[in-house]
């Protein structure tokens, strides 16, 4: 690892002060994916600034009727939250399933979204439950947050604060996951959000992604049968030693109709 | 450098480290605590699981600044003060949950905090709560059976349970 500068600011302002004068500074939540990076020399900043002591950045609430989860809470936070589980039982679940208990013991929802790893579970629930980003400058609907494979929205000098998701109606997620990493090789997030059916998928593509003809077929009849025969082109899927664009095309019906499965059960 | 003070295994501790210092080698180089191993040091083996205000975390994945302030538990704080084995330490003995014992480290603190953070355990639990510490040697059959009944063990000895 190369040597950085380490700041550990208390409130948002100060983290905001320390970030817009340092271009090669980057941002510590959890670290569960920084810090393998540095470790590996694929990072050098100057400056590392530590959200950890940033009380304003924790927590989940119920708002609105809603749910809205601090930047810096953990995965094991959000998995074993009771708000969480009353409002949105399977957002819990999903946080359950990612890494491993010790990863989800430091890894954070904001760091998880910013990172916007191509195969990391958040995508498809922030997309699928049509969450809103909030930053320390304005609102994003997730749709328009992730923007490519590692690439956000998010301006240089600009931090998520939280997220926001409003209630849904029935909600399902199913991942194949890679058995080593545990990240999705594919994974589907089917829900009712405001009378509409929504499908996002992650993993299977350089970014996360809604497939429409699913979301049409299921809302007219909300069963697995439903999307019998549906396909998802391989082109421009990813491919890699784990799984190839057409295997991957092919677990995107798969996991679509157990997410539905687990949905209406 | 930054100046950092934690309590390990109970006792307090000041260090001045490098920003870029890791948990791990804080425990191990600074301070001789050698029982927490790196295996991987890519955050998947958990040889290196530590326990971080009570909660198990890969210390090869943690820098040592943000350790500040919190309460570190490592192997070597498991055991009493006369040496009498945490009840997980002596079903891993009992259970022969090891061949080499490289991981084993890991492998204690992670189940000390998933006996900790389930009422109930089963096997498809264990296993599952398992999933961050790789074994290459025992095919974890061993392991999982020395994980059930130190958690019942630790249930009914809270006393010495609580004491670590």
């Amino acid at each position: 690892m190369y040597a950085f500068e380490y700041h550990r600011p208390t409130s948002l302002s100060e983290v905001t002060g320390l970030v817009s004068g340092k271009e090669d500074a980057k941002i510590i939540a959890g670290g569960q994916t920084l810090i393998p990076t540095l470790k590996q020399r694929l990072a050098q900043p100057s400056d590392v600034i530590d959200l950890g002591a940033v009380a304003e950045l924790h927590g989940i609430r119920e708002e609105g009727g809603g749910l809205v989860i601090g930047a810096t809470t953990k995965h094991a936070e959000v998995a074993g939250s009771d708000i969480v589980r009353r409002l949105i039982p399977e957002l819990a679940e999903l946080a359950n399933g990612i890494g491993d208990a010790q990863v989800r013991n430091r890894g954070t929802l904001g760091g998880s979204i910013c990172n916007n790893d191509p195969s990391a579970d958040y995508p498809a629930a922030l997309v699928g439950l049509n969450a809103t980003v909030h930053t320390n400058k304005r609102t994003i609907p997730a749709e328009e947050f992730f923007t490519g494979m590692f690439e956000t929205a998010l301006e240089l000098d600009e931090i998520v604060t939280a997220v926001a998701f409003p209630k849904p109606g029935r909600v399902g997620y199913a991942k194949f996951p890679n058995p080593a990493s545990r990240y999705a090789t594919v994974g589907v997030l089917v829900a009712e959000v405001d009378g509409a059916v929504r499908v996002a998928v992650t993993g299977a593509g350089p970014v996360v992604f809604r497939w429409p003809e699913a979301e049409q077929a299921l809302s007219s009849n909300f069963s697995a049968a439903a999307l019998n025969g549906l396909t998802v082109d391989a082109d421009g899927l990813n491919a890699d030693i784990h799984a190839s664009a057409e295997y991957r095309a092919n677990l995107v019906a798969v996991m679509a109709k157990r997410a539905v499965v687990r949905a209406a059960g | 450098m930054t100046s950092v003070s934690l309590k390990v295994n109970g006792k307090s501790v000041t260090r001045e480290v490098e920003g870029r210092t890791l948990l791990v080698q804080l425990l191990r180089d600074h301070l001789g605590l050698t029982g927490t191993h790196v295996g991987c040091d890519t955050s998947q083996c958990g040889a290196c699981v530590v326990h971080v205000d009570g909660e198990s975390i890969k210390s090869c994945t943690m820098l040592a600044v943000q350790a500040n302030g919190l309460e570190v538990t490592t192997i070597e704080g498991l055991a009493a003060a006369d040496g009498t084995l945490h009840p997980m330490q002596a079903a891993f003995r009992e259970h022969h949950g090891l061949q080499c014992g490289y991981c084993t480290p890991g492998m204690v603190m992670s189940a000390v905090d998933l006996a900790k953070s389930h009422e109930h355990l089963d096997e498809k639990t264990v296993r599952e709560g398992l999933e961050g510490n790789i074994c290459r040697c025992t095919g974890y059959h061993n392991i999982v059976k020395a994980v059930l009944a130190g958690a019942e063990a630790m249930r009914s000895q809270p006393a010495q349970a609580a004491a670590e």
